[in-house]
């Protein structure tokens, strides 16, 4: 009440708003509903994950990892794990590069669930939600079988993995599959090829192959802009090289190249290929003992590592320098979800409110990566 | 029963008109709030429940021991409605506070005092005045000025916004919704609402009820038209924007709780029904049965309005869980640029099939 403005309304949306992923803070400048300025302030979940790591050794890191993209935990063990292996230049078993990969990759069909699931509760559609959830949920109980924990597993460990496989582990991983891979056409009728939601979200917050570059964005966002970059293919690790996967690219079918439903839809392909890398996987996994490389002490030699893997997120990367001691002296962690929060301002300038909204679903974040 | 008899009824009306008056619409008024309360209960059990059964879960269930929602689930609506009653009730400090008391029973009113006009079954009609539709027409808008009050009496952006959003919306679905109903005028030839459901009985085509819905392509049409326009002036999903939890929190609503939010609820589903009902009376044969002559009675006219009603509710549920939400400025366009320009053709359509069939 008072004199009326004819300048540009703020809006806080959150940290405490419903689809924000998590505690974010987004400043909004907004003129009605067109928006013309987003601000993202961060910060809210900062729990000095680099600087712990530096008082710590380096098993007891990876708990760490595991608290920071908390949606895709087996992920952030797997990189870690791979970058101090690099480090000490230890091999580690065929069998434990199997188990890695087929547990990276559920949980990634995991995290995708959950990414895709949100979106359509960001665009306004309940159901898919649920439904998505109900799948992810079945992978939580294998990886509870596996190591006990459904969301922070501590499962790889520098030179191996915790634990082996529980008795008729390969036959669950293969009922869900086949449970699993029908599903996808599912969601493909219920909510990818629905007309509202091609409405809400093809030629919506384009994001142009240079300007993703030119951020930094990886991972889904980048393959959604058109862009062929998937770690996995191009700067291989572990034994991802026997695989025979393909790398889904955004193709503008419903809109134009690098817009929200291309970075959803890729997020789609990419379980199809996940699903169908596990299958290769537990069909030429080899016995073996997992425990044999686990070094009694974890005291790599003086240097450095740049190491960096394909989480569901993108490019995650650790950056570990080494004193020669058994604490890290330091070790920096590339999140791939800051990226693609910075771009959020660039790509939605002059869309509306909701929008907004929608763009940031698509972008997949997690807070707990970002703030670390 | 209507209240014209209900003051003939009366032995001493011609003395006390006034007193005969309002006690007769407080005998009509009564039934009415308890018909909305408990179709309210019905309808939440029934939100609950049929979205559990599209999500693959098993919604309330009234297992093990102590206090629980009853058999199937049955008590979860009476909890619900509990909880809200006993709820601390919040008027936030920078709220203009008489407006923010005021507004929920403005909207509630809104869909109140539309069940006047309608006709339940062949008996039952609170009042069948001669300008039914036009007065449905025109009073099931009123609640947007209640929920403009809610929105701007809230102080809070997210407020606003649903407010001038809702504001935006209901005002625009009117018009093709009117637009809609004008064929029904023309085909029967009354604005009221009995008289529309009268001129529905018998068989068309020969096989098929006499319903408006039936009577050629146009009406055919008009009735989705209707719907659609109905379930976007009920701020429901995928017309929803108004309260779009993603975006707005809970849009004008953002403020309210216990007691004043469950107002606000009630005339939500009061108004679910109230488009339904419109859409059967005047396209889907209103308290006639479908198969003309078969449990035809006035008794089972009430059973036929109310089932009728209930599954168009129940598509309204459907919606819901199926649809994902569209944006402001496509609300408005299809509104605009597809509902509007198909209910003026039809409005020829219909003049030009009545002159050449009809």
């Amino acid at each position: 009440m008072g004199v009326v403005h004819g300048d540009l309304m703020t809006l806080n949306i959150g940290p405490q708003h419903p689809s924000t992923h998590g505690v974010l803070r987004l400043k909004v400048k907004t003129d009605g509903e067109i928006v013309s300025e987003v601000e993202p302030y961060i910060g809210y979940l900062h729990r000095c994950f680099e600087k712990h790591c530096e008082n710590v050794t380096y098993d007891q890191v990876i708990p760490y990892t595991d608290r920071c993209d908390y949606i895709a935990s087996m992920n952030n063990n797997f990189g870690y794990a791979v970058a101090v292996e690099e480090l000490m230049k230890i091999k580690v078993p065929e069998r434990v590069e199997y188990i890695r990969v087929i547990v990276a990759e559920l949980n990634r069909i995991a995290s995708h669930l959950l990414a895709l699931g949100t979106y359509g509760l960001d665009v306004g559609a309940f159901t898919p939600f649920l439904y998505m959830f109900r799948d992810r949920e079945r992978i939580l109980d294998i990886f509870e079988a596996l190591c006990g924990a459904r969301l922070l597993y501590n499962y790889i460990w520098v030179g191996g993995v915790s634990h082996d496989f529980p008795n008729e582990f390969v036959e669950t991983v293969y009922s869900f599959l086949d449970y699993f891979e029908p599903k996808i056409k599912e969601y493909n009728e219920l909510l990818t090829y629905n007309k509202i939601f091609i409405e809400r979200t093809a030629d919506v917050g384009v994001m142009p192959p240079e300007v993703a570059i030119s951020y930094g964005v990886s991972g889904p966002n980048l393959r959604g802009s058109g862009v062929k970059w998937d770690i996995r293919k191009n700067e291989t690790y572990s034994i991802y090289e026997k695989f025979d996967f393909d790398i889904p690219v955004g193709s503008g079918i419903m809109g134009t190249v690098g817009d929200c439903w291309d970075r959803y839809y890729v997020r789609m392909q990419e379980m199809v290929q996940s699903a169908k890398i596990v299958r290769q996987a537990l069909k030429t996994i080899p016995a073996g003992n997992v425990h044999q490389a686990l070094p009694k002490k974890i005291r790599p030699p003086k240097g450095f590592i740049y190491k960096r893997t394909e989480s569901p997120r993108g490019d995650l990367a650790y950056y570990i320098v080494s004193d020669g001691s058994p604490i890290p002296f330091r070790l920096k962690m590339r999140s791939p979800a800051f990226t693609a929060l910075s771009v959020l301002g660039e790509i939605s300038q002059g869309w509306m409110m909701s929008d907004v909204i929608a763009i940031l679903g698509s972008l997949d974040i997690v807070l707990g990566e970002i703030d670390r | 029963m209507t209240v014209d008899n209900l003051i003939n009824w009366f032995p001493f009306g011609a003395e006390w008109p006034v007193i005969t008056f309002v006690t007769a619409v407080l005998i009509c008024a009564i039934p009415v709030f308890l018909f909305i309360a408990v179709y309210a209960l019905v309808a939440i059990y029934g939100e609950l429940k049929i979205s559990s059964f599209m999500q693959d879960k098993v919604g309330p269930m009234g297992q093990g021991v102590g206090l629980h929602a009853g058999k199937w689930g049955l008590l979860q609506p009476v909890a619900d409605a509990l909880k809200l009653i006993l709820k601390e009730d919040i008027i936030p400090e920078s709220a203009d506070k008489k407006l923010f008391i005021l507004a929920p029973f403005v909207v509630f009113v809104g869909a109140f005092i539309t069940f006047a006009a309608l006709p339940f079954s062949q008996e039952i009609i609170v009042a069948d005045m001669n300008i039914g539709v036009f007065y449905i027409l025109a009073v099931s808008s009123l609640g947007v000025i209640g929920i403009i009050l809610a929105g701007w009496s809230s102080n809070n952006k997210w407020s606003l916004y649903g407010a001038m959003r809702s504001a935006a919306q209901i005002i625009s679905y009117e018009i093709p919704a009117g637009l809609s109903i004008i064929p029904i005028v023309m085909l029967t030839g009354t604005l009221s609402m009995q008289g529309i459901i009268v001129s529905q009985q018998g068989i068309i085509w020969g096989f098929l009820p006499n319903w408006i819905i039936f009577n050629n392509p146009f009406t055919f049409i008009a009735f989705f038209i209707f719907f659609i326009s109905g379930v976007a002036e009920c701020n429901r999903t995928p017309f929803d924007i108004p309260e779009a939890e993603s975006e707005l929190v809970a849009g004008a609503f953002t403020e309210y709780s216990g007691m004043r939010y469950a107002f606000f609820f009630l005339s939500e589903y009061a108004n679910m029904f109230v488009v339904s009902g419109v859409a059967v009376a005047a396209f889907l044969g209103g308290w006639n049965s479908p198969i003309p002559g078969f449990m035809d009675s006035p008794s089972w006219g009430l059973f036929w309005f109310i089932g009728k009603s209930m599954s168009l509710i129940f598509l309204m549920i459907w919606f819901r869980w199926t649809f994902p939400r569209l944006r402001v400025d496509q609300l408005m366009s299809v509104c605009w640029k597809v509902l509007l320009p198909i209910s003026f053709v039809n409005i020829f359509g219909v003049g030009i099939w009545n002159l050449l069939v009809g």
